[in-house]
């Protein structure tokens, strides 16, 4: 289960390591995403999260706003 | 596993740097004038105006407490009554642009619109600045 944070935690959170992933089609990630971000689009993310992301560093999930 | 719920809207409506192909594109954040007068609703416009053109100023934002935008007072209603209180005299709930706004873009709101300034907010409303003609190339 995931927890929900804020602004000010993913900047800290950025700040000592955490993966940051973009789960937004690959368009709107190749416009803008935040620094450091990677793409992984939503129907991707279960076979694909395992592949690239750390397991031993947090993780950030984020798409466009909270709709 | 965390969730940034209120996402890249939020990050980039609070002006925070991002990466991409849009990233190197001028936007509201690069040309807002964040040195914009600002007044509370219960000051008097004379006061007011006093300041604003004190300061090389024909405009002047009404904030609350927190920052956040409650109305406009452009050069047409700082000529208004001084002795009237700012509520009284503001251009009530303007509309504002987010600072990921592109340039090219507020160029053609500004012209379709005819808006002489408008204020830049974060997307809880709070002022960032006010964006005028000359900020994004416009007479």
């Amino acid at each position: 289960m995931a927890q929900d944070i804020g602004r000010e935690q993913v900047r800290r959170l950025m700040a000592e390591g955490a993966q940051i992933v973009d789960v937004l089609p690959r368009r709107e990630y190749s416009e803008d995403h935040l620094p450091g971000a990677i793409n992984l689009p939503l129907r991707k993310i279960e076979s694909h999260a395992t592949q690239v992301l750390d397991p031993s560093r947090p993780v950030i999930v984020y798409c466009w706003d909270s709709a | 596993m965390y969730d940034y719920r209120t996402g890249k809207q939020d990050w980039m409506g609070a002006g925070l740097p991002t990466e991409g192909t849009n990233a190197e594109r001028p936007r509201l954040v690069d040309v807002v004038r964040r040195d914009v007068p600002t007044c509370s609703l219960d000051e008097r416009l004379g006061d007011v105006r006093d300041r604003v053109v004190a300061a090389g100023w024909d405009a002047c934002v009404v904030v609350s407490q927190e920052r956040v935008v409650l109305g406009l007072l452009r050069a047409e209603e700082l000529q208004a009554d001084p002795d009237l209180l700012v509520e009284r005299a503001m251009r009530p709930g303007p509309s504002t642009y987010r600072p990921f706004v592109s340039v090219a873009e507020m160029r053609r709101i500004m012209i379709d619109r005819n808006l002489p300034s408008s204020p830049v907010t974060t997307s809880d409303g709070k002022l960032v600045g006010l964006v005028r003609r000359r900020d994004v190339g416009l007479r």
